[in-house]
């Protein structure tokens, strides 16, 4: 499973209660990979809602989609998509013992996450001129709708935490760029690395989810 | 055993015998000392300690809290307090016995403990996530503390909607520390997982994994799979109590049997999460005091994988008379029955242990017994409440409050004391006294069934369950009951006595001694720092007892790398330093 190398001498970063690197790598991918699975529930819990209220008002999902912009969403996604291949090649150049390399992609990878960032910060602030909050401040009178506010309680709640989670993503990847300049990383160890990328894909396929059951149903 | 030359995967390895050290000098209570040492400990261990004094604590305030609700219902109307402190008295008792108690009791007090030692490992796989788990657990205890003496919760421990969306009090907070608490929950499975996949010992198949360990990887499944199900639930309660999002108030076009659905879809199986552990601590309990191998190992191992399996898919039952489909009420009563199944095959598995065994009736056994009867009248009465029919008439009585007490008090704190005094002389390495161990055992078992028993049959009679005031006719069912309740916390106020007496005055504990065949008591009691000084070899399954002692403490004869190899072939003669004793 492990494609770095198998040496005897003991990493400086192993830590005491395992036999070797193998079996400290193996863990951590493990661990982080049961922890996925609870994120994955985490979100499904909104997306049940979703599911219960599309179904209660699908004329209300198909009118409200119209307020959120295709164009910018398609961005969005396309950078966020970017963002996990250059994820994957800073685990790529980690595995090569390309040093320089990620740092690089790492952070061009914080970069696009800021981007995407960016981006979402002026959709939102864009709906709340309109009028458009969640819940009970829900202003707006563009759509003919009692349950209008429902369909963005939804929006805001479900990318509201996926944005938890990319900033979450983006202040590990700074510390992971910190410890690169530092030449923690290299073919030896670099699982912090490889970890925040199984995140990082992670946050990208919510996206991907998120993205046209939001704005591509109209 | 298959020979290398038949089998290329077979590697053969050196082993030496290594007896434990009967009055060890150096243990992790002794080495590493000092408060500060404690509260940035990485040990498992000590972790584990950190978790049993958190709970007990806990454990003595939400029982504290039972005793005055039990005083109060003494009479009809208004006994010594007013009616809103009851209703945030029952809150909160059944908010810190489930979140503060019941669900870290086995898994983080005694399976932090326990779960290293068992498996051979010097630690968890993820020690200082370990850690930051338990200090999550106290931060949410905080917050929860804070909730109450900031306003106070009055909704029951379930928080239905919409009243826990439009009550007064401090309930957003309240929810906030439960949902950090449940973060605590989430990493403990994701370590304790990824622990039993990865930390076995050289030889440890999972063919001869302990029990208590299926237990908890069980668990642990539960944990990961339902917790975070509770913890976006409640955010957004907090969202629709802040924000006024409506998913589950009515008046804002929202649904409150939506919040129903999730919040039993980890409610549920949050009721496996505090009692399949408990399974485990009987399995390696009765195995010890009956010195037979378990009867149906892997009969037992799989029954709490399929608990834990057909615990996701029975959530429904909690809401027979709130308004679901009918077809989806006879699916769930359906399989809420099957999950009768695995339980019976585990309480069949385990009296079919005991026959014929050479059974020693110490207090650790004496509570299983206790588990079983208790156990067995939880169960039972859990299979009437999954009826429809019966449901409808039963639902929101006291034969419900008496059923899930039978299966949580009965059933999860028995096997919780029976864990407790089994492995206390390895946690502390003293010897408790074991007269009042077993009178204090009657004193519970007597109590419990006093303060219980009567809450069947004035639930099957009509007794709604959480109100303040209640008819006459029911007045000698209560007052029985409120009784009973002080003669059970006599029980655990005496447990608590002789277990901190024997800290002081206890006899120095041998390393094993239950002649366990179980690989946490072939090390020193008290444990040394990092568990073993060699690695250990594992030939034998952890229940073997007719094979000789002197086969279950073998270790590495070099100081090599033998983790990692599932299939060992263990070549002991070279090397055997085996004394008969």
């Amino acid at each position: 499973m492990a494609n770095h190398s198998t040496s005897t001498t003991k990493s400086k970063f192993l830590q005491h209660h395992f036999v070797d690197s193998d079996q400290q790598f193996d863990a951590a991918k493990m661990g982080m990979w049961i922890f996925l699975v609870t994120e994955v529930l985490f979100f499904g819990g909104l997306f049940a809602a979703y599911i219960v209220y599309r179904t209660w008002y699908p004329e209300l999902f198909t009118m409200a989609s119209e307020e959120l912009n295709t164009i910018w969403g398609g961005v969005n996604t396309v950078v966020l998509i970017g963002s996990s291949l250059t994820v994957a090649m800073a685990i790529k150049s980690a595995q090569l013992n390309q040093k320089k390399n990620i740092a690089i992609n790492l952070g061009i990878t914080i970069t696009l996450a800021a981007i995407f960032m960016v981006i979402k910060y002026f959709e939102w602030t864009h709906k709340f001129h309109l009028g458009i909050f969640p819940g009970k401040f829900y202003a707006f009178d563009g759509i003919d709708h009692p349950k209008a506010n429902v369909f963005f309680s939804l929006y805001y709640l479900m990318t509201g935490l996926h944005g938890i989670h990319v900033l979450v993503g983006m202040g590990l990847m700074i510390w992971l760029l910190i410890r690169s300049l530092k030449g923690d990383f290299g073919s030896e160890y670099y699982s912090p690395i490889e970890m925040t990328g199984l995140y990082w894909h992670l946050v990208d396929i919510i996206w991907i989810f998120l993205f046209p059951l939001f704005y591509l149903i109209d | 055993m298959d020979t290398a030359e038949t089998n290329s995967t077979l590697k053969k390895i050196q082993v030496q015998r290594f007896k434990p050290e009967s009055d060890p000098k150096e243990t992790y209570m002794t080495e590493e000392t000092g408060i500060w040492s404690w509260l940035t400990t990485v040990d498992h261990k000590k972790i584990g300690i950190m978790y049993l004094a958190s709970i007990t604590f806990f454990f003595f305030v939400g029982g504290l809290m039972a005793l005055m609700i039990r005083t109060e219902l003494w009479t009809p109307a208004k006994t010594f307090i007013e009616a809103n402190t009851y209703n945030q008295l029952f809150t909160l008792h059944g908010s810190i016995m489930i979140f503060l108690f019941l669900v870290p009791s086995v898994p983080a007090a005694l399976g932090n403990f326990i779960l290293p030692l068992q498996l051979g490992a010097k630690d968890v796989a993820f020690p200082r996530l370990n850690l930051l788990s338990y200090y999550l657990y106290l931060t949410g205890a905080f917050i929860a503390i804070f909730a109450i003496l900031n306003g106070g919760i009055d909704t029951g421990w379930t928080f239905y909607t919409p009243y826990s969306s439009t009550t007064g009090g401090a309930v957003t907070t309240m929810t906030f520390g439960i949902f950090v608490i449940g973060f605590s929950s989430i990493l403990t499975g994701v370590n304790f997982i990824t622990t039993i996949h990865k930390m076995r010992a050289p030889g440890m198949t999972w063919d001869k994994l302990p029990l208590f360990c299926w237990g908890l990887y069980a668990t642990s499944i539960i944990q990961i799979l339902a917790t975070p199900v509770l913890a976006i639930t409640l955010a957004l309660v907090a969202m629709e109590r802040i924000l006024g999002i409506g998913i589950f108030d009515p008046a804002l076009g929202g649904d409150p049997v939506l919040y129903q659905h999730f919040f039993w879809f980890y409610s549920h199986p949050a009721v496996y999460i505090m009692i399949v552990p408990g399974f485990g601590v009987v399995s390696e309990v009765i195995t010890t005091f009956s010195r037979k191998h378990i009867f149906g190992y892997w009969a037992i191992a799989i029954s709490s994988l399929s608990i834990a399996f057909i615990g996701f898919l029975v959530w429904g039952h909690h809401m027979f008379v709130s308004g679901q489909a009918a077809l989806a009420s006879m699916v769930f009563s359906f399989l809420t029955f099957l999950v009768g199944i695995p339980t019976g095959i585990k309480m069949f598995n385990w009296t079919a242990t005991l026959y014929k065994g050479s059974i020693d009736l110490k207090s650790p056994l004496l509570y299983i017994f206790g588990f079983f009867f208790l156990f067995l009248v939880g169960g039972l009465t859990g299979i009437v409440l999954a009826s429809i029919a019966l449901d409808v008439h039963l639902h929101d009585t006291y034969y419900v409050v008496a059923h899930f007490h039978f299966v949580m008090v009965g059933g999860m704190v028995m096997a919780f004391l029976a864990g407790l005094h089994y492995w206390w002389p390895k946690i502390t390495g003293k010897m408790y006294n074991e007269m009042m161990a077993k009178i204090a055992c009657g004193i519970i078992f007597v109590g419990f069934n006093v303060t219980f028993l009567p809450q069947f049959v004035m639930g099957a009679q009509g007794m709604p369950r959480r109100y303040f005031n209640y008819i006459e006719q029911f007045q000698p069912f209560h007052q029985i009951s409120t009784v009973g309740s002080y003669i059970l916390g006599f029980g655990f106020v005496m447990v608590f006595f002789y277990l901190v007496k024997s800290l002081f005055r206890g006899e120095k504990a041998p390393a094993n001694p239950w002649g366990s065949r179980a690989l946490e008591w072939q090390v020193a009691s008290p444990p040394p720092l990092h568990n073993f000084h060699h690695t250990p070899v594992i030939v034998n399954g952890p229940y073997d007892y007719h094979k000789p002692m002197e086969e279950f403490q073998l270790g590495l004869a070099s100081s090599g790398n033998g983790h990692g190899e599932s299939n060992v072939e263990v070549d002991s003669s070279d090397e055997e330093q085996i004394h008969a004793e």
